[in-house]
């Protein structure tokens, strides 16, 4: 299992290799500059500052820059938009926000749609189940741009409960409209899945047997049924919990949480080549350590899977 | 008093086709220790009827008729109290032994939460005794198997490992729906043993449900041949096997491949099992009959009681039966 994990983790590096050099030919040769403006600006200025990021370079040596950057001294360069802002700052500001609400939102989809599916499926067809499928079909249909202005509309404007937007450090009350937000429509995949898998697995043969031996349902179902449904919800869960943890522009800009999913569509769209870069190799890294997370929960679960 | 008598029984079951008729009227008795084959081709209701018996139907399925375990009528029960009655009085074998055992929980956890439900026994002394009752039933090494989960067995091994678990709280009947349709044939003789074991050594009355001729004779006393959820024939396995009284029956023996008669090419039964949705009205095996005539298409035959303790349900003559 340790050379197991370890393998795995020397493997991401070549990994994230190819992502960084995928993701920068991608930015170099798309058309477009950080310093493109309505005006323009003169010949001079540009060959300064481009000399200034180095884009004057070689793109063999722009790259290789980058890449010994980041391995000596862990320096994803600076923001070519935020003036005297490097990357790191920015991602250390952002990154925290996201996380936060990133793991509430988790929390709460997991419970909510756990909860939801696998009710649903233990009283299947009856009127429990037609309750839960509905919710989750309609969390499932309503996008977060929309599900997010009718939350401000009703907790802030009607209610006043909450406020609308801010972040103020994570104070509770900041955070609880954007977890709804962004969780609404992962608790709903929960659901479904749960909902299916436990069904398939209260049909198996094992299950049958379980319940010949005189378990009570309850028994039958938290030590026979819950492991075996949870292996579809568990892969599921890694790329969204990356997906949670990293963000939601619309989050972010709905609420002004000030999160780093707002900064990856804006870098993208400004050509902030060193913010870019930075996100991608985050989300890249996450990506793969939670696909490394699930596969051991797999092994945990599944006595069959050894490494 | 009767260990088990089953009157009059029914299980169907609602799907978006109709309603299946899986079990229609089937009535049975059997005595404490007692050995009863239940044969009959797939599709005649036998696994239902066994389900039917502990409650274990699918969720649309219906039974009616009455279950009587000890005196005490079991069939409907809530299930709290059918709980107490499952592994501790009736237990079961399933027929697929590679996915009748809980595939992520070792062995021994599986057999010991049967000894700490219904007997309370701490989990110490009910893995102790796991390990005893796997050595009871051959399989080498037991108390080091605990550990193992279901897929480091074979087959045969994992039939073993659920007939122990079956044994553990000594029930007084084993109801093992084929048992052996899974393993190969050496496979299924020492389970056929052991089946013979279990009877012998623990004084457990058998109900052994298979469409495999071949294995019933040496085990079980009695024989139930049922078709179309129906009872066809019933006596002492000697009587059915030697002097069989129902056509069917005749047709099932003729069905086995001997390797004493010379013989061209297997022998079958014309036709299909019969349409459990759309039963016809008289005997259900009149369709197939070679002996089938006119009130055989209109009228069910009642079960006659004839000879020594036998029964059969068929209106041709028995003389006919050849």
């Amino acid at each position: 299992m340790l050379t197991f994990i370890l393998k795995r983790l020397l493997i991401a590096i070549p990994v994230l290799l190819i992502l960084i050099v995928g993701t920068f030919v991608l930015m170099y040769t798309a058309p477009g500059s950080p310093f493109a403006t309505e005006r323009g600006i003169p010949p001079a200025v540009l060959a300064n500052l481009e000399a200034q990021y180095g884009l004057d370079q070689p793109f063999i040596v722009q790259i290789w820059r980058y890449i010994v950057g980041i391995v000596t001294e862990f320096d994803f360069g600076p923001s070519f938009i935020y003036r005297d802002q490097d990357v790191n700052d920015l991602i250390g500001q952002g990154f925290p926000v996201t996380l936060t609400y990133g793991v509430w939102s988790f929390i709460v989809a997991v419970l909510v749609g756990g909860t939801l599916g696998i009710l649903a499926a233990v009283r299947h067809n009856t009127w429990l189940d037609y309750l839960a499928v509905g919710i989750s079909i309609g969390a499932q249909v309503l996008p977060n741009f929309v599900l997010a202005p009718i939350l401000v509309l009703v907790f802030t404007l009607l209610l006043g409960w909450l406020p609308g937007g801010g972040w103020q450090g994570g104070q509770w009350e900041y955070v609880i409209l954007p977890v709804i937000a962004l969780s609404t429509s992962f608790m709903a995949s929960i659901a479904r899945i749960s909902r299916a898998s436990m069904l398939e697995v209260l049909t198996s043969n094992f299950i049958r047997t379980a319940r010949a031996k005189g378990l009570p349902m309850r028994r039958v179902i938290f030590r026979h049924a819950l492991k075996p449904a949870l292996l579809p919800v568990i892969s599921y869960l890694g790329p969204a919990f990356v997906g949670m943890i990293t963000g939601s522009v619309v989050i972010d800009i709905y609420f002004s949480t000030g999160g780093i999913g707002q900064f990856f569509v804006a870098s993208a769209l400004n050509r902030d080549y060193g913010v870019m870069m930075g996100i991608t190799v985050l989300l890249g890294a996450l990506t793969i350590l939670f696909n490394l997370v699930v596969d051991i929960l797999y092994a945990w679960i599944d006595p069959k899977i050894r490494y | 008093m009767a260990l088990l008598d089953v009157t009059d029984l029914s299980v169907s079951f609602d799907t978006p086709d109709g309603q299946v008729h899986a079990v229609n009227g089937m009535s049975l008795t059997l005595d404490p220790g007692d050995s009863l084959a239940i044969v009959g081709e797939s599709g005649s209701g036998k696994t239902q009827l066994a389900f039917g018996i502990l409650g274990l139907l699918a969720k649309n399925g219906t039974s009616r008729g009455s279950v009587k375990f000890n005196g005490q009528e079991i069939l409907n029960l809530p299930e709290a109290q059918l709980n107490k009655i499952r592994a501790n009085e009736i237990a079961m074998i399933f027929q697929d032994p590679m996915t009748s055992l809980n595939p992520y929980m070792r062995v021994g956890e599986q057999m010991a939460e049967v000894l700490m439900l219904h007997q309370g026994t701490s989990k110490r002394d009910a893995l102790e005794d796991s390990a005893k009752m796997l050595d009871a039933v051959r399989i080498p090494d037991a108390r080091s198997r605990l550990r193992m989960y279901p897929h480091e067995f074979s087959g045969g091994m994992r039939q073993r490992i659920m007939a122990a678990m079956a044994l553990l709280c000594r029930p007084k009947l084993l109801i093992a729906d084929e048992p052996t349709t899974a393993l190969d044939v050496t496979v299924q003789n020492q389970i056929m043993e052991l089946m013979a074991d279990i009877q012998r050594d623990f004084g457990t009355a058998l109900i052994l449900i298979t469409h495999d001729l071949g294995i019933v004779a040496g085990t079980c006393a009695e024989t139930l041949v049922m078709y179309g959820g129906q009872v066809m024939e019933h006596g002492t396995t000697d009587d059915v096997f030697e002097a069989p009284s129902h056509p069917y029956t005749l047709g099932l023996l003729k069905a086995v491949p001997r390797l004493d008669v010379p013989q061209d090419a297997l022998q079958t039964i014309p036709g299909d099992p019969p349409d459990l949705t759309a039963l016809p009205p008289g005997c259900p095996f009149s369709p197939r009959c070679p002996l089938s005539h006119a009130p055989c298409t209109r009228t069910m035959p009642p079960l006659e009681a004839f000879g020594s303790g036998r029964f059969r349900a068929c209106h041709a003559p028995r003389e006919d039966v050849v």
